[in-house]
């Protein structure tokens, strides 16, 4: 079998991941992301390929293939390799109505090997789920969206300019990605990062209210709120963090934001 | 919370811990007195219990609307000589002790040195065990092989039923009286056992009658000079039910917490059982009495609380009794193990679940007491609203209701042959022990330290802590050609220990069966009325003996070790290896990185370390399952630890797994601390693969940072999380929900920290509590975050 053979590169495998999907759900973090997000908390994802960090060997263990503290960043697996991976979990996904998240990263830079998996989930009665900055090709979208059972999409800031900024590449992609997997049917999530003094203008979270509120296969939004658990990555693989000082949002104001998409006719969540 | 409970809480929590000389002053007295000389051993024993509850002090405290202490006063503890009479020595050290003490006062000291000791020594339970033992046994315990439960307390381990909410004492002295004249002298040998039997269960109850009634008499006293109306209503109201109960089965919510409470007081005065006797299926029990109180109008919802909550202080007024030696080192808490069960299916196997179920929830989260324990049975009758509720208690970190799986139990039960009926109506008490409650005794009789059975055949029998060849030879491991062959040698070792403990066991079960029978218990559990047999002397309907594995993640991981790195990879030698043990690594650092890092590991859903796991657990299974007890029943086993791991520990050098000499061992079922990388579903995967069924209870403990229980679905994903475990037929597991931060604080300021509660094993404790090896260890657990 052919498509058996392909490989791809995975940066992290994570069993009972909670805030990603419905569910108990094992994430996929796929390598290499076409985004540069000053609040990324994953920034081990960006080059596509694996890469050798020195000097943060910390703790590794036999089976943690994947620790961030490990100095290989990324490994190649074959399809086969990668369901046998998620299978294991097959019991709690039944129990929960959970699954597989393929993440990243941006899983739809791997696009061939992301398709052969979510086939593989179809065919196995895995729940599938891309999450994804929607920053593709729309013939990707074309030939992913049909495998999928679920997108998480991201939407981060409305402000074209913003976006150039503080992501490196313009949200037009995205928009017009966004509409077109609505048209496909596809059940959409709304993920948006909750980034004060960023994402969190009142101009900014009215205008993506406006835009997806003509979604029809939205299910759901999530409320994402900035935390400080990368930071420490930027340290240890010596990237620059521009985020400085920036604190996590406080519950109130992610109350007021809730607020603001309660109009939607979908649930909206803080947290994933 | 009202004020009147919480005044009541505050003045349990409050009271110091002391040593009461009561009991063992009126034992003595008794004992000494001649009576003893004219009548067999149960009459004797039955006679002192009456003796005692005929004259000790009765407590009577400010608001209490449930009465009865089994001391003086709250937290003041008696000893109990005829099983352990402490030195002198002992009381010192236990008046000194940095954790667990109790304060000794001089009147105490002197009356033990004057009278108890000089007529208890040589004749006390632990005298006559530390006799009787081989030296096979003796070099084996001092070792710590294993340990010996009952060298200092008696057979407990069991849980009450329905029957007292149905049966007064008078309607139990009937139907010893129809025993009695049943008893068929000209065909029956035993014919005269059992009628001393049954005369003594006939004077115990008439004891726990006699009791009640002094409390009804001092209660009229009371209210004749309370000047308070209300007051003076409810201690006539109390008067009214002490002398209804337990002479009659009780009518009434109140009158059934009051009934419970004596025979509690009763069943720990007689003897200091092991796991604290309990209620058991107390929302099942009590349902009829509250739900026809509510309707009557006699009782609302509050009152009830109000009610619940004045019983909760009542147990946490009675501490374990003072534990020396070894003892305390297995056992190192306050904590008497009163599981109160909750949840879980009818006798019929329907949903049991009811208002009270979720009421009672209510008071545990309010009380937040060590003692009683409680537990949530879940079947896959029972509604995911009563894990969610039960999860959200257990959020606030405090390691209670802990979860159990009612199906397996169910199963776990009919295997050992027990009735549906009775299977259903069980449960799990102490820490995980599955029992069929009111029907049998099932005695926990020690735990078996399974790494230190390895380091012995890693030495062909030797101990290298001592020199001492202990173990039988079963080659040198450096003569191995295959891992097989350490298998075999290991399985030669374990047989050969299991064969010393349970040699021990049997003699042990006769001491007590002849020495000292517990005629007050016996009246309690099925069938001991109807065959005029003691408790102690398998007149349960099902009498089980379990020896409990410690230590099984440190040791399939350090077989693992040895297959993965001497025999499949050719890392290093065997040669190689045990020197690095014997060094304690010191000079094999190299070593220790593999073990520690490269090396598979229990816990984390990998069939290499995994299938030696249960290659352990079989060889465990075999050498004890199935074998004869002296009561008609069976060796079991049973996988917990309590805090025998540290203990366990604290004798076994260096393990193969990469543990250093003298560091705990793994708890429970757990996997080593912190060898789980993989997350919760891959331990509970792993752990899955041990055969729960075909055993009396497993512990697994699992730490999760408090954020996990953060976020709007996370409750309704652990829910899952578990449920799913129990598909797997999983026995129990609980959660531990505080961050190791917090931990390292509260090590630091323990005066800021005196209510951080923690899971340990199958109980809770206090973290300050804890001795600092049991506090590092359960630092180093892994911490599961998302």
């Amino acid at each position: 079998m052919t498509e058996t053979q392909l490989k791809g590169i995975i940066f992290n495998i994570q069993r009972f991941a909670i805030h990603d999907g419905p569910g108990i759900r094992t994430t996929v973090f796929f390598k290499g992301c076409p985004l540069n997000c000053w609040w990324c908390h994953n920034p081990e994802s960006h080059k596509t390929l694996p890469e050798k960090i020195e000097g943060c060997n910390l703790r590794r263990g036999f089976d943690q293939s994947f620790s961030m503290e490990k100095d290989e960043i990324g490994k190649e697996f074959s399809v086969d390799e990668l369901m046998n991976e998620i299978a294991k979990d097959k019991i709690f996904f039944e129990e929960s109505d959970g699954g597989v998240t393929f993440s990243g990263g941006e899983p739809l830079m791997q696009p061939e090997f992301l398709i052969e998996l979510l086939k593989e989930c179809n065919s196995n009665g895995v729940h599938s789920a891309v999450d994804t900055s929607g920053y593709a090709d729309s013939a990707i979208i074309d030939h992913v969206s049909p495998y999928s059972d679920l997108f998480l999409f991201d939407l981060k800031l409305m402000n074209d300019d913003d976006h150039q900024k503080y992501t490196g590449v313009s949200n037009q992609v995205i928009l017009r990605n966004l509409n077109e997997l609505d048209q496909l049917g596809k059940k959409i999530v709304i993920r948006i990062p909750i980034v004060p003094g960023l994402t969190d203008t009142d101009e900014n979270l009215r205008a993506i209210r406006g835009f997806i509120s003509y979604l029809k296969n939205l299910v759901e939004v999530n409320l994402l709120p900035y935390h400080r658990a990368g930071e420490g990555k930027y340290i240890k693989y010596g990237k620059e963090n521009k985020m400085n000082e920036t604190k996590s949002p406080d519950a109130k104001s992610l109350e007021d934001i809730k607020q603001l998409f309660s109009g939607l006719k979908c649930r909206v969540k803080i947290g994933g | 919370m009202n004020e009147r409970i919480k005044k009541l809480r505050e003045l349990s929590l409050g009271t110091e811990e002391t040593i009461s000389i009561e009991r063992a002053r009126l034992l003595t007295e008794f004992y000494t007195s001649g009576e003893i000389e004219k009548c067999s051993v149960p009459v004797a024993r039955a006679k002192a219990f009456k003796y005692i509850l005929e004259n000790k002090e009765l407590y009577l405290g400010e608001d209490e609307l449930i009465v009865g202490e089994r001391g003086p006063s709250p937290k003041a503890t008696p000893t109990y000589p005829e099983l352990c009479t402490h030195s002198l020595e002992d009381f010192t050290m236990l008046n000194d002790r940095e954790k667990i003490s109790f304060k000794v006062d001089e009147e105490t000291k002197n009356y033990q040195a004057d009278k108890v000791i000089p007529f208890w020594n040589g004749r006390s339970i632990r005298d006559r065990i530390f006799n009787e033992m081989d030296d096979q046994w003796k070099e084996s315990y001092s070792a710590g092989v294993f340990t010996e439960f009952m060298e200092q307390r008696a057979p407990g381990h069991t849980v009450l039923d329905d029957k007292i909410y149905k049966m007064g004492m008078k309607d139990s002295k009937e139907k010893i009286k129809e025993s009695l004249n049943s008893l068929d002298y000209y065909n029956d040998p035993k014919t005269f056992d059992k009628r001393e039997e049954l005369k003594a269960m006939d004077i115990a109850a008439d004891a726990l009658i006699a009791f009640a009634k002094r409390y009804s008499d001092k209660l009229i006293e009371a209210a004749q000079q309370e000047n308070n109306q209300t007051r003076k209503d409810e201690l006539e109201t109390m008067a009214g039910i002490c002398e209804r109960v337990p002479i009659n089965a009780p009518k009434t919510f109140w009158e059934a917490l009051q009934y419970y409470w004596f025979v509690h007081l009763g069943v720990i005065t007689e003897l200091n059982t092991w796991d604290s006797f309990n209620p058991g299926r107390l929302d099942q029990h009590f349902y009829p009495f509250y739900k026809s109180d509510i309707e009557s109008g006699l009782l609302d919802k509050e009152g009830a609380k109000i009610l619940l909550q004045a019983f909760w202080v009542k147990f946490s007024n009675q501490l374990a009794p003072p534990k020396v030696g070894v003892t305390s080192k297995e056992s190192n808490t306050y904590t008497d193990f009163c599981l109160i069960n909750l949840g879980g299916v009818n006798e019929e196997g329907e949903d049991a679940v009811n208002e009270l179920t979720y009421l009672i929830l209510d008071v545990i989260e309010e009380m937040r007491l060590l003692q009683p324990s409680s537990m949530v049975q879940i079947s896959k009758k029972n509604p995911n609203d009563l894990v969610s509720r039960a999860l959200e208690i257990i959020k606030t970190g405090y390691g209670q209701p802990s979860l159990f799986n009612t199906d397996a139990i169910i199963q776990e039960m009919l295997r050992q042959g027990k009735s549906i009926v009775d299977a259903r109506n069980g449960g799990a008490s102490g820490c995980v022990e599955t029992g069929a409650f009111g029907k049998e005794s099932y005695i926990l009789t020690g735990y078996f330290n399974l790494t230190k059975i390895l380091e012995i055949t890693l030495n062909n029998g030797s101990d290298p802590q001592t020199g001492k060849q202990i173990g039988i030879q079963t080659g040198d491991p450096k003569s191995f050609q295959s891992f097989d062959e350490l298998i075999e040698a290991y399985k030669k070792q374990i047989n050969y220990f299991v064969d010393i403990k349970i040699k021990g066991n049997v003699i042990i079960e006769r001491l007590y069966a002849e020495y000292l029978p517990a005629p007050f218990m016996s009246l309690l559990i099925d069938d001991c009325i109807s065959k005029g047999m003691d408790y102690n002397n398998g007149g349960a309907r099902y009498n089980t003996s379990y020896i409990q594995g410690v230590g099984i993640g440190t040791t399939t991981d350090s077989l693992t070790a040895i297959k993965y790195n001497v025999f499949d990879k050719n890392k290093f030698s065997m040669e190689e290896f045990l020197n690095a043990l014997n060094k304690n690594f010191e000079g094999f650092e190299n070593i220790r990185d593999l073990l520690l890092n490269e090396t598979p590991k229990y816990g984390n859903d990998n069939d290499y370390a995994d299938e030696i796991l249960k290659q352990i657990f079989e060889i465990y299974f075999s050498a004890i399952d199935g074998r004869p007890n002296t009561k008609g029943g069976h060796f079991r086993i049973n996988l917990l630890p309590t805090t025998s791991h540290v203990y366990f520990g604290s004798v076994t050098g260096a393990t193969s797994d990469g543990r250093l000499s003298g560091v705990p061992l793994s708890e429970g079922i757990s996997p080593v601390q912190g060898a789980d990388v993989n997350g919760p579903t891959a331990v509970l995967k792993s752990a899955a693969k041990i055969d729960h069924l075909r055993t009396g209870g497993t512990l697994l403990n699992q730490k999760f940072s408090p954020q996990i229980f953060e976020g709007e679905d996370s409750i309704t994903k652990i829910v899952a999380l578990i449920r799913a475990y129990f598909k797997m037929n999983g026995h129990h597991i609980q959660f531990n929900v505080v961050d190791a931060e917090t931990l390292r604080e509260a090590q630091k300021h323990p005066e800021n920290y005196r209510d951080l509660i923690v899971r340990v094993a199958g109980y809770s404790d206090y973290f300050v509590d804890l001795t600092p090896e049991l506090q590092e260890e359960i630092i180093r657990r892994t911490e599961h975050m998302n």
